[in-house]
């Protein structure tokens, strides 16, 4: 089985600017890829190579198998939904939907049928009349993606589409396109700079800094198994501490703040040796023992310095002994959990197993 | 009682101090628009129901002038070449405008268009009249162009079809309003978003095929304003025909002319006025109705 999109060791530069750094992936049919990183990461430009709008500089590009180079934008078997939508301001919603049918040798019955069925696929069924400019945000997204999908390309291309939307709308549009990429089958290929929309909807994720791949997981691994301290910064939440490993084939290590400690080979990088690293944890992975809960085996001694309530959360800025930044717990608000003051000390629970090791 | 006194008060207080702000800040440019274009405006209409009585006008009210307006063959037939000739010179203006518009919009850096717009305004640097004397210069008898092209021998007689007749007229009236036709049209394909091109391609389309189906519909406001900003002052343009016409370029503003100032006839001059600014409004609103019903344009 070869992959659906394939690149391999694709470079881009504007001028001496270099946008792509040797970017080889593979994505399957049906998947569920995002491209994420903060902007100017080159998630969009990556974007832009597959659709045809940007010419790799060097290395290749093949989509099912075919050699896209040379290939231009209206020939590839993949469409596109813009950042802005790009709706056409001069027609109307089903002149926008059925825009790419123009070549297409169905009867002009046919295609208003088609038509129809994109518009109630993404739920707007009866706006074909509309004028496009009269749209809200959420419709003028839904008839992008309607646009796009009609014409059943092998490849979704979403350029952050859902970052213009109030947080709602996002939040719904988010799982609605997660069950539209699993009615229509069709591998869909998202850039965001949002973690979280990132995490909710892939089945893999490429985290890129400055051109590169940073890493390449799926959304469980990416958070729990973070590469390097960079991605997992960028991914979610996550304390660093300073640590010296004192045994790179057992890997055995001495946290600040938490003492000694064994951890799996899979919790630390294969290249990792003896000498100064930095160990990272989730504020989730840690928790405040609160009066009257026995003590656990692992226990850290802290203060609280700060505290910010969110109503079903609180977070903890704690300080340990021996370590100078403070590092953050989160803790779900319980019945009977007491939210604690600041200036209280705090017996801090924590595993090993939810240690990362970096040796960045 | 109270609130429905209150509730008139307040419409009376705004028209009192916003309104009476309003009216004093465009009384001025108001009294100079009333004096100079509507009283002279309907003092044509008002002279072209008189007639003239030698040195002196008719007062009563006719039509008789324009019966003979209507009827004449030669006042029709310097109406229709009017409206020929600007319709023409509006034709080439935009069609040599659009590419150096989209030109600019489309392939000069962002840094340098403004750069590009002021080389686009130099011709204004010069008079208009001494624009269209360039022209006889260039295209005269023993012109530029045919002294140039007898020289380099392309032509053995200087050619004839360019001087005196409405060819001339087209050429130098196209090529003084270019850039009034430039500009508008700039505008409009200026506010295109770049992605909605991309979007054609990536549905399918090919650059040029996205160009008929997106770029043209979308700077249609901009290609209409050039028109009618072509359009309407070329079809009483009085200059160009006079000095570059010859007899076969007249158009209806010199006849106006005629009539006021050498035949003494004012009143068939403002008629002659009248006529021609109701087929050029008419010739407007239809081109505009036309646009916005098949071309979808500015809406």
């Amino acid at each position: 089985m070869t992959a659906l999109i394939d690149l391999k060791n694709v470079n881009k530069y504007y001028g001496d600017y270099h946008a792509l750094r040797d970017v080889s992936l593979e994505i399957a049919q049906g998947e569920f890829f995002s491209l994420l990183g903060p902007s100017g990461c080159g998630k969009t430009t990556l974007l832009r190579t597959i659709a045809g709008f940007e010419d790799p500089s060097d290395g290749t590009l093949h989509i099912a198998g075919a050699d896209m180079n040379g290939v231009p934008a209206n020939a590839r078997p993949t469409n596109m939904v813009f950042q802005s939508y790009a709706i056409f301001p001069h027609l109307t919603v089903a002149e926008n939907v059925g825009f790419g049918l123009r070549k297409s040798p169905s009867s002009k019955t046919d295609k208003m049928k088609s038509v129809e069925e994109a518009l109630e696929m993404v739920g707007l069924k009866g706006f074909g009349g509309r004028a496009a400019h009269a749209l809200s945000g959420g419709q003028r997204q839904r008839v992008a993606l309607a646009r796009a999908l009609i014409l059943k390309p092998k490849v979704l291309l979403l350029d952050e589409p859902l970052s213009a939307l109030d947080k709602k709308l996002r939040e719904q549009m988010q799982s609605e396109l997660r069950r539209l990429q699993r009615q229509v089958g069709i591998t869909f290929i998202l850039v965001t700079h949002d973690q979280e929309e990132a995490l909710i909807m892939s089945d893999r994720v490429a985290v890129m800094f400055e051109g590169e791949i940073a890493q390449l997981a799926d959304p469980q691994t990416l958070y729990k198994r973070p590469l390097s301290r960079k991605v997992g910064d960028f991914i979610g939440v996550m304390n660093f501490l300073p640590a010296a490993v004192r045994n790179a084939t057992a890997i055995e290590l001495d946290v600040a703040g938490l003492g000694p400690v064994t951890i799996a080979p899979d919790q630390a990088p294969s290249t990792a040796k003896t000498g100064p690293a930095e160990v990272g944890i989730r504020p989730e992975m840690m928790s405040i023992l609160f009066e009257g809960e026995p003590d656990r085996e692992t226990i850290a001694e802290g203060i609280i310095k700060d505290r910010a309530y969110y109503g079903d959360m609180t977070y903890y800025d704690v300080h340990l002994k021996n370590v100078d930044q403070p590092i953050t717990i989160s803790m779900k608000n319980i019945i009977g959990r007491p939210v604690l003051d600041i200036g209280d000390t705090a017996r801090v629970s924590w595993d090993a197993r939810s240690l990362v090791l970096f040796s960045d | 009682m109270l609130s429905r006194l209150a509730g008139m008060d307040a419409p009376l207080a705004i028209l009192n101090t916003e309104n009476k702000k309003g009216l004093a800040l465009i009384s001025a440019p108001l009294g100079y628009v009333i004096a100079m274009l509507a009283v002279p405006l309907a003092a044509i209409l008002l002279i072209s129901f008189w007639t003239q009585d030698f040195q002196t006008f008719d007062t009563t009210p006719t039509l008789n002038n324009y019966r003979e307006a209507v009827t004449d063959p030669l006042y029709r037939e310097l109406l229709f070449r009017s409206i020929r000739i600007a319709g023409l010179v509006t034709l080439v203006t935009v069609l040599l405008a659009f590419p150096i518009a989209y030109f600019i919009s489309f392939h000069v850096a962002p840094s340098r268009k403004s750069l590009w717009l002021f080389l686009i305004t130099i011709p204004f640097w010069t008079s208009y009249l001494i624009r269209v004397f360039l022209w006889k210069v260039i295209l005269g008898f023993n012109g530029v162009l045919n002294s140039g092209l007898q020289t380099v021998g392309i032509i053995d007689e200087p050619l004839t079809f360019i001087l005196y007749n409405a060819n001339a007229v087209v050429i130098t009236l196209a090529h003084a309003f270019a850039p009034f036709a430039i500009l508008p049209i700039f505008v409009a394909l200026e506010k295109i978003d770049r992605s909605l091109l991309e979007a054609s391609q990536d549905l399918g389309e090919s650059k040029l095929s996205t160009f008929f189906r997106v770029t043209l519909p979308l700077a249609m406001p901009g290609v209409v304003a050039a028109v009618l900003i072509v359009f309407i002052p070329t079809i009483g343009d009085y200059v160009t025909p006079r000095l570059v016409g010859g007899p076969d370029g007249l158009m209806i503003a010199n006849m106006i002319q005629v009539q006021f100032l050498r035949l003494n006839n004012a009143p068939m001059g403002a008629t002659l006025a009248v006529i021609a600014m109701v087929s050029v409004s008419l010739i407007a609103l239809l081109f505009v109705a036309l646009n916005r019903r098949y071309l979808r344009g500015p809406r």
